[in-house]
């Protein structure tokens, strides 16, 4: 067996744009996911009977389905429906749509575990509902739901490799690309998992210097 | 106080002219149910200014319950709750039905209480400072700076200026219900519901406390208070109810309600009690 990275430094500049593509896809359809998720825990919390089953619906059928079902469904179904997406947007936005129901339900249980009397609290000093929401239920759910987060954000990065099915030119799709090409599999495939290696390391690293940042008012 | 189930009957602990002014707090023939549950039944009840009134019973006796009700934190189903004279929550339509009251109604109307809870429900990511600031910033719309020194003072009054820039996880329980105190006064409310506030409290902490509230009622605030300490409602209290599975067994002052009592239900909850609280060999017995 032959061991040759100069495949690697040959093809550097095609490597360094998929690695940013894939930060770009993981990144751009987490936040889409982070706000859609919480414009859904929001609607369940103070919409009413009918609109929460509704979501509710919606969270599960998201939930049943699988990311690259999700994938074809909306890029190559997508156009039965008048729904032409270039491949990069589709998988952006496919990313967006299947995180938004896990952050949903991440947010859901952040509000459930803020003590209702915190709130009595406020209502009884006059704070109305979005200042309740805003200045106590956010920052301290968002503490409570940190970890939970950066676990799913992990996964995403992870799972943005599945865009490679539909041509979107990341990681996985250019290394697998020059891999068959140049029967490379082991120099390609090492530097894929490091690449990603190294994403979900500072993504974790990050995330555990941020909960301890942000919750130094715990600390006895 | 004076309770007006039976005028001929009632007694009341303040002076004859202040009994003519209108009660602060009114209740009349309040009632509440959780489900098929009465929990509360034709309860009249009448605070006046300065008055200081404690709420006794065993646990489901309803007391905490009536408490939260003169907050609106729970709706009572039947009669009514005026304070100052404003009917707490509910409004009366054209046909008589009730209905909610918008939210600023229930706000004005709520404008004048500071509540207290058992379990303190400080926000425990604000300081000691951003608890009692921030109610005066975003309701009351005061600049930061004023509502600070206006903050301050009030943890002055509790003791805990030093503890300003604290978070409450850093503070006793004894502390964390002290800024809890000082919060709700800082809106300079005229009455101050205090829901069990000393029962989650290590023994050792509870005098600290009670010491504020001491001080409180000696200033003239007008008090409701939940309690288990019999000590507290027999020094400070101007008026005692006793009520036991959802109604006012009896009213009266600490001594009327402690000593004389002839309410067999009374003495017994008291007898209790005494005997939980017996040290050495002697159990106190309550005087016949």
């Amino acid at each position: 067996m032959t061991f040759d990275l100069s495949i690697i430094t040959a093809n550097a500049g095609a490597i360094w744009n998929a690695f940013l593509v894939t930060i770009y896809t993981w990144l751009a359809g987490s936040v889409l996911g982070l706000m859609a998720g919480l414009l859904i825990a929001a609607l369940m919390l103070f919409g009413g009977r009918p609109l929460q089953l509704l979501l509710r619906v919606f969270i599960e059928l998201v939930r049943g389905t699988p990311f690259l079902v999700i994938l074809f469904l909306v890029y190559y179904g997508g156009p039965s429906f008048g729904l032409r997406l270039g491949a990069m947007t589709a998988g952006v936005l496919c990313i967006a749509f299947y995180s938004s129901v896990y952050f949903a339900e991440i947010f859901r249980s952040g509000f459930a575990a803020v003590p209702r009397g915190q709130l009595e609290a406020g209502e009884c000093l006059g704070l109305g509902r979005l200042q309740l929401l805003w200045r106590v239920q956010l920052p301290q759910m968002l503490v409570l739901i940190l970890p939970a987060i950066v676990n799913m954000l992990t996964i995403l990065c992870k799972e943005t490799a599945v865009l490679s099915i539909i041509t979107v030119p990341e990681l996985t799709a250019v290394l697998t690309g020059i891999g068959t090409r140049t029967f490379t599999f082991i120099e390609t495939l090492l530097v894929l998992c490091i690449a990603y290696l190294l994403l979900i390391e500072i993504t974790s690293r990050a995330g555990r210097w941020l909960e301890h940042r942000v919750g130094i008012y715990l600390q006895r | 106080m004076s309770l007006s189930l039976s005028p001929t009957n009632a007694i009341s602990a303040v002076p004859a002219e202040n009994s003519k002014i209108a009660p602060i707090i009114h209740l009349a023939a309040v009632g509440k149910r959780f489900g098929k549950n009465q929990v509360l039944a034709n309860i009249d009840l009448d605070v006046h200014h300065s008055e200081v009134v404690c709420l006794i019973g065993p646990s489901g006796s309803g007391k905490s319950t009536l408490l939260r009700c003169m907050a609106f934190l729970e709706e009572y189903d039947d009669g009514e709750i005026h304070i100052e004279g404003r009917l707490l929550g509910w409004e009366i339509d054209d046909r008589g039905h009730r209905k909610h009251a918008g939210r600023n109604r229930l706000n004005e109307a709520r404008r004048n209480l500071g509540i207290v809870f058992q379990q303190f429900n400080l926000w425990p990511h604000m300081t000691a400072l951003g608890n009692v600031t921030e109610a005066l910033v975003r309701v009351r719309r005061l600049p930061r700076q004023e509502a600070e020194k206006k903050a301050m003072k009030a943890l002055d009054k509790v003791g805990l200026s030093e503890k300003a820039k604290e978070y409450p996880a850093r503070l006793s329980g004894g502390q964390q219900q002290r800024v809890a105190i000082a919060r709700a006064l800082a809106m300079e409310p005229k009455i101050m519901l205090f829901d069990e506030p000393t029962s989650a409290l290590d023994p050792e902490l509870v005098g600290e406390v009670l010491a504020v509230m001491k001080q409180l009622a000696q200033e003239g605030m007008t008090m409701v208070v939940v309690t288990h300490e019999m000590g507290f409602a027999a020094q400070v209290a101007d008026s005692v109810v006793f009520l036991d599975q959802g109604s006012v067994v009896t009213r009266g002052t600490p001594n009327e309600v402690f000593r004389d009592t002839q309410h067999p239900r009374l003495r017994q909850f008291l007898q209790n009690y005494l005997d939980r609280n017996a040290f050495w060999n002697t159990t106190p017995e309550l005087e016949n």
